[in-house]
């Protein structure tokens, strides 16, 4: 099933152009959706298929579509959220460059299910050389009857735009992103309200992110029952993940969601073993912000069962020996590296992100960072341990958005799992080879 | 904006030189406030001061952002306020080539710490320093999103992926020769990427 669903055809050459991808049954999906199907049944397929939010909260998305203020005479957007951002992440970035049609074809079904006639695929600054390859799908797309007004004589009519972002983490977060989009900084709102009921310019609005919008196409192809069918369980369909870090083969994959930890890590399809033969120590699965595991613990459960790679299964043992499947994003450590420096330098880059509104976030993850790096460089005492647990604890559930938890969590399970590494660094310092290289 | 109050700041530039778009630039920046609905074009800052900072040389005076405040009818403040908080622009003189090159976690593990190290003795500056040529800013930014291809730096827009000290000597030593050229191509390196 691997790269079936979602990356189909994208080995033909040529396919970012809409004639090839129309001749390899582009854009069928789009006429079978608006010539024999209501918004409201394209809204069911979607829910039928079981397909949950891949930007990392794995959120139901016919039931997010659900959400949307049916009462509102307002104007209605979809937002493509493709700031992605997540260190470990980069499978929204592949998809774009050499599917961009994939994206398009699901934008414009799920615009049409959503009743939306404006689009806007929100893009990070730093992949503006996507931008160029998206407009020139979205140009082609309309020269070819489906965008613009009255597509394929519907009577639906949609417009997308790319809007780049200029440099934050925060604003993959919704509504920091719809902030942005509005040319503010990107400060998340408080929700509720949510911005199913006031989004974007007040108005009904969805933000999903890159892979999920593409996902919709094959839905509606194959039927959301078929879709539902791929996978495991509540984990239906595939995923794209992207591996790197130690190991043989970086990249993105599509996975049917299901496949063993072990088949991914170690397999020839897949991430082909750790790098230069050495032994693997720790996973982070699903972007930096999810606990990471030591290496018993993401090849089986604690109850000895193979852990898969499914929303499930990933998150088995809840924080104290699982972790989630996030966005994807699959960090392989081998036998080298090095848990302490890690930490800190994730914490940096949270401390560095946090937009600042909430105290818990702004000072705990600056605080969390001076010890992290008192602790690295040989400074720490072992009370420090405990008190970074505390600060995470504080931040965990105290912020408006999720940075504050992505934050912690990284922290809370490197101390759960590689206690002892920390107490060597601050009992031992220059024991681990990698301490104090700048 | 009559009457409206306009900062000053240690961190900020203000060169007193008027500054203006082009009518090409001018058609373009009219082309990208439509996309969004009447009286949102508050919406369109981001991508305008984008377009800004490349035609200006690569920064945002001052005078830059008091003149896309006017052109979008929003106060001075609003624009200072968006552009200080996005590390993409960039408030202080920077050379002709901003190099960033990613510190975060999945690049550290795989030689991005020693490629950080690399390029402050090679270009014998500092992070968010200038070569004294004005070739080269160097910028040590969070995660660019090429976690596989590690370790990675970008060049104004263009990726450079899969980086050995080897591979940095190769790019600075072609770009000092586009910069001797004088080529109007290379400036932005738009739409290319490896």
């Amino acid at each position: 099933m691997a790269g079936s669903v979602l990356l189909t055809n994208i080995e033909v050459p040529g396919i970012r152009d809409f004639a090839v991808y129309r001749a390899h049954g582009g854009y069928q999906a789009v006429e079978k959706a608006l010539r024999s199907m209501t918004p409201s049944d394209v809204s069911a397929e979607v829910t039928r298929s079981g397909l949950r939010g891949r930007g990392g909260a794995g959120f139901p998305t016919g039931l997010k579509w659900s959400f949307l203020d049916k009462r509102s005479d307002k104007p209605r957007y979809l937002v493509c959220n493709a700031d992605e951002s997540e260190p470990g992440t980069f499978k929204d970035r592949y998809l774009m460059q050499h599917l961009p049609h994939r994206l398009i074809e699901g934008l414009i079904i799920s615009a049409y299910a959503l009743g939306a006639g404006t689009c806007y695929i929100y893009i990070r600054g730093e992949f503006k050389y996507l931008v160029g390859i998206l407009e020139k799908a979205i140009n082609e797309t309309h020269r070819n009857g489906f965008l613009g007004s009255d597509i394929l004589g519907s009577g639906f009519s949609l417009n997308i735009f790319v809007h780049p972002g200029a440099g934050a983490y925060i604003c993959g977060e919704e509504t920091a992103l719809l902030e942005s989009l509005e040319g503010k900084r990107g400060n998340p709102r408080i929700k509720p309200p949510f911005p199913a009921f006031r989004g974007l310019y007040g108005c009904p609005t969805v933000v999903n992110n890159v892979e999920t919008l593409a996902a919709v196409g094959p839905i509606i192809s194959m039927g959301g029952d078929a879709y539902a069918r791929i996978g495991k369980g509540r984990s239906t369909g595939t995923k794209l993940i992207s591996a790197c870090g130690n190991i043989n083969k970086p990249g993105v994959y599509e996975i049917e969601m299901g496949l063993p930890v072990e088949e991914f890590i170690y397999g020839d399809r897949y991430c082909g073993g750790i790098r230069n033969g050495k032994y693997l120590k720790a996973v982070i699965p699903g972007g930096s912000s999810v606990p990471i595991l030591p290496a018993d613990l993401i090849l089986s459960t604690a109850k000895g069962e193979p852990r898969l790679m499914t929303y499930e299964s990933l998150a088995e043992g809840d924080f104290a020996t699982g972790s989630m499947l996030g966005s994807g994003g699959f960090i392989v450590f081998d036998e080298d590296a090095c848990i302490v420096r890690n930490t800190w330098n994730l914490t940096r880059f949270y401390r560095h992100e946090s937009c600042g509104q909430c105290s818990p976030c702004r000072e705990g993850t600056a605080w969390m960072e001076k010890i992290l790096y008192r602790i690295e460089h040989g400074g720490g005492t072992l009370k420090d341990i405990d008190l970074l647990v505390r600060i995470a604890r504080n931040i965990e559930g105290n912020t408006i958005c999720p940075l504050g938890d992505a934050a912690a969590w990284p922290v809370a399970s490197a101390i759960r799992h590689f206690r002892q590494e920390f107490e060597e660094h601050v009992t031992d310092p220059g024991k681990c080879r990698n301490q104090r290289t700048n | 904006m009559e009457g409206t109050h306009k900062i000053s700041h240690p961190q900020f530039v203000r060169e007193g030189k008027q500054f203006s778009f082009s009518a090409a630039t001018m058609l373009k920046v009219r082309q990208l406030i439509a996309r969004y609905p009447q009286g949102r074009q508050k919406s369109a800052l981001l991508p305008v001061l984008h377009i800004a900072q490349e035609e200006s040389g690569g920064s945002l005076t001052v005078d830059i952002m008091d003149y896309v405040a006017d052109l979008l009818g929003l106060q001075p403040i609003e624009v200072y306020e968006t552009a200080t908080f996005y590390s993409m622009f960039y408030l202080e003189k920077t050379g002709k080539y901003v190099i960033e090159v990613c510190r975060t976690g999945p690049c550290s593990i795989v030689g991005g710490d020693q490629i950080r190290q690399y390029l402050r003795e090679v270009l014998e500056i500092g992070p968010g320093e200038t070569t004294p040529d004005g070739l080269f800013t160097l910028r040590e930014v969070e995660c660019l999103g090429s976690c596989g291809t590690g370790p990675v730096m970008q060049v104004n827009t263009r990726f450079f992926e899969n980086l050995t000290p080897r591979r940095v000597d190769q790019i600075l030593e072609e770009l000092r020769e586009y910069a001797n050229k004088n080529n109007p191509d290379d400036i932005r390196w738009q739409d290319q990427f490896c």
